[in-house]
């Protein structure tokens, strides 16, 4: 778990954002290009790497379903560049009604409520996957890792839906 | 000209020496440079007393003339006078001609780069840039008595993508100035205040130019400059409310079509009436053309009524760029006022309505920017060991490759801080397959068509095999700078597949190097002279900081590579002093460069630890 430890944060699922964003600061404090400006050319190179690996390091820490993906990499299950589909119809079934929901947002009498009220679902959804792939992740058993794959894979149709939810929205104000 | 100081290795030069540094707001209507003196950033002026400088070049035949002087030729001889050229950087004639109408301007193809036919030849936007970045850097050089300038810091938009920058970095080469960092303009200002007011926390920088307008969402934390988020058009900006002034006179006078002098009237006229109207509640118009005269009448309504849906636009800009932040409105701290645009009270006013917060207007909005550019360069420079001032930025658009069916696949999205490095595999599809091309774009549609085309690149030497059995790893890298680099490798054999770079837009490195070569040419002597006094400035620069790391950090090597490294750079030092031939020296210092590697990995591993001492402590 190179990136937890070159933040110097616990290994766990459920990380602070406030220190991983303090360290983050610290890091880049040492390392970024411009505290090199003056340096010879293979330090500059240097610090330009050791920059971008801490950036990339951020945006996996801090993303819920990258950090997952990394993690679960890092225990031995790698399912980053993966074509293989979800086997559960009960969840498939869920996201469709889901979609269809999303897709009537609009027309909907209060368009602000509905969204909120569809934002809440989301939330809760997130809420739900994410305590259950801390424990996964942290359960040390070959069987928990393949089902935290599977939750990886849900989670990624949450954030899909707030993302379609996110560009409604934008849709809305632009107008 | 002042000699070149010289200290042995060791016995560098005074640590509180000042070193010189400057910082260039690159404007598109006018440009100014800045320096810290005394702990303070001031522009510095010219012979008559004025900083800004106005982004206008004028060829002839008998020579170039920059600033106030050709500005004022303009209306006589506008197909010479180049002005607001910024807006030409890494584009083509046909952008040029969609976003501005008509341009007084003859524009042709050179080497298959944009150029614009002059008295004095073709000229491209890059060469037009350096010429304006050079009579700044002479402005300086005087003002410093003729010493050397060690670097600068050059401010682009936020906006501008990875043509455009690469082109502003090419016009400082070309102009002889050493760029420390492109900053962009917003984080200059966020700098300026947030140095002289301590201000902490989210800061929005509203920043209306000559020809650009960028909106930037900043953290400003524990003296951390984070871009959160940037937006904006880099096509828009006070030009176009010029524009707009004129079709407002073209359609009170009646007339329709213009010539170029009397379009550059018009243009002129616009501009003051527009500035006038900040002031006053109405102003008469006087217009002479074809023995003609006319007067119009604007007040500052109509001129509201004109403007109102280029400001809107602004703000939609603004709303996406808050979004895109993740933060609400009342959020923001701090609205800062940057480019003189923002003069305009109808500006003002939209602008506080849309934040719910009265603007920061305190610092001059033309100045704001060169002095956050100087405070930066002074820290870069190294005249503020203690600084804790750390600027980090995103990558303003996103970058991609071109797929199958003219689609495009992002490799890195915008908003990602920068420095960046991202890697993708490809694969043969063909047998025996040894080149394969990659086109890259940036931009947010999914159309080849509807991005911006970077640059083609080659990769040849693949070694010959099956199809789909050749793992082609595409590294990309985006610097500090927000500049992309791209490399490629063979994986199953290690084979580093040769890259061929040709730039869709701006200007080649062969380019760069032929027109650095050329505008040496006069003086073929000197060259010589040049270049090595070059490889010996930066040789020394290579010993000193060898030297500075070792005193402090040489217990990372063992006694043999602390050896091995000293005797290099003992044989540096002493062919630096005795070489006659640049290569000489170079090879020299490539040698000590690959010394001292190892050397520079655990230094930079021994600063990540340091940085965060204390913390795993704390919570392992």
């Amino acid at each position: 778990m190179r990136y937890f430890k070159l933040f110097a944060i616990p290994v766990d699922y459920n990380v602070d954002l406030a220190l991983v964003n303090k360290n983050y600061l610290d890091l880049q404090r040492a390392v970024h290009p411009d505290r090199h400006a003056n340096a010879s050319s293979r330090d500059k190179l240097m610090a330009v790497q050791s920059a971008a690996e801490i950036n990339d390091a951020l945006q996996t820490l801090k993303h819920p379903v990258k950090r997952a993906e990394y993690m679960l990499s890092e225990l031995g299950v790698d399912i980053r560049a993966e074509q293989q589909t979800l086997q559960d119809p009960l969840f498939l079934m869920q996201q469709m009604e889901l979609r269809e929901e999303l897709e009537e947002l609009t027309s909907a009498t209060d368009v602000d409520a509905a969204i909120a009220q569809f934002e809440e679902k989301i939330k809760q959804l997130n809420t739900q996957y994410s305590a259950q792939l801390a424990e996964q992740l942290a359960s040390n058993n070959e069987q928990a890792y393949q089902q935290a794959a599977d939750n990886i894979r849900k989670l990624k149709f949450v954030y899909k839906l707030r993302d379609e939810l996110e560009r409604i929205e934008d849709s809305l104000f632009d107008d | 000209m002042a000699l070149l100081q010289i200290a042995e290795p060791g016995q560098s030069a005074a640590p509180h020496e000042h070193k010189l540094a400057i910082g260039i707001d690159l404007g598109t209507t006018n440009s100014l440079v800045a320096t810290v003196q005394s702990g303070e950033a001031r522009t510095l002026n010219d012979d008559s007393g004025t900083a800004m400088l106005p982004s206008v070049v004028r060829y002839q035949a008998d020579g170039i003339s920059v600033g106030s002087d050709a500005a004022q030729a303009a209306t006589q001889d506008p197909a010479n006078t180049l002005i607001s050229v910024k807006r030409f950087l890494g584009k083509t004639q046909a952008e040029i001609e969609q976003s501005y109408g008509q341009l007084p301007y003859q524009f042709c193809e050179d080497n298959g780069s944009l150029a614009i036919e002059t008295a004095a030849g073709k000229i491209s936007p890059v060469k037009a840039s350096s010429h304006i970045l050079a009579s700044l850097k002479a402005r300086a050089e005087q003002s410093f008595g003729n010493q050397d300038i060690l670097g600068a810091v050059i401010t682009v938009p936020a906006y501008f993508d990875d043509a455009q920058r690469q082109s502003t970095k090419d016009a400082a080469e070309l102009a002889g100035i050493n760029v420390l960092r492109l900053l962009n303009e917003p984080t200059a200002a966020a700098v300026a205040y947030g140095l002289d007011s301590g201000q902490e926390g989210i800061i929005a920088v509203y920043d209306l130019g000559g020809g650009t307008f960028d909106i930037s969402i900043l953290r400003l934390h524990q003296g951390v400059f984070e871009v959160m988020a940037t937006g904006g058009d880099s096509s828009l900006g006070g030009d176009d409310f010029d524009s707009l002034l004129v079709e407002y006179f073209k359609q009170q006078t009646g007339v329709t079509a213009l010539s170029p002098s009397d379009l550059r009237l018009f243009i002129n006229k616009a501009k003051a009436c527009k500035e006038a109207l900040s002031q006053y509640a109405k102003v008469n118009v006087g217009l002479e053309f074809n023995g003609q005269s006319h007067t119009v009448e604007v007040t500052r309504e109509i001129f509201n009524e004109l403007a109102t849906p280029l400001v809107k636009k602004t703000l939609r800009s603004c709303r996406r760029a808050v979004k895109d932040a993740g933060i609400e409105n009342e959020e923001v701290l701090q609205v800062i006022m940057v480019g003189g645009s923002t003069r305009m009270p109808l500006v003002r006013s939209q602008v506080e309505s849309f934040f719910n917060k009265e603007p920061l207007t305190s610092i001059d909005p033309d100045r704001v920017v060169a002095l956050g550019a100087a405070l930066q360069a002074d820290v870069l420079v190294g005249n503020k060991p203690d600084s804790d001032m750390l600027l980090l930025d995103v990558l303003p658009l996103s970058l991609g490759l071109e797929t199958m069916g003219g689609l495009v696949e992002k490799i890195i999205p915008r908003n990602t801080t920068i420095p960046v490095a991202r890697a993708q595999e490809f694969t043969t599809f063909k047998d025996g397959q040894t080149a394969m091309s990659l086109h890259v774009l940036q931009g947010e549609r999914e159309l080849v068509d509807d991005c911006r085309s970077l640059a083609k690149f080659s990769l040849k030497g693949i070694p010959a095999m099956a199809a789909g059995a050749a793992h082609i790893r595409v590294t990309f890298k985006v610097d500090a700078d927000g500049l992309l680099s791209v490399s490629a490798m063979e994986k199953s054999t290690g084979v580093q597949a040769e890259i061929q770079v040709k730039p869709s837009f701006g200007l080649s490195d062969e380019q760069v190097a032929s027109m650095l070569k050329e505008s040496m040419s006069n003086a073929k002597g000197d060259m010589q002279a040049r270049m090595l006094k070059e490889q010996q400035v930066e040789a020394l620069r290579v010993i000193e900081a060898l030297e500075a790391s070792l005193a402090t950090d040489s217990q990372l090597l063992s006694n043999e590579e602390l050896t091995r490294l000293q005797s290099e750079i003992a044989e540096l030092a002493q062919v630096r002093q005795t070489a006659t031939e640049p290569s000489d020296i170079k090879a020299a210092i490539s040698k000590v460069d690959n010394a001292s590697s190892v050397f520079a990995e655990r230094r930079m591993d021994s600063s990540i630890k340091k940085a965060l001492q204390g913390q795993s402590v704390d919570n392992v």
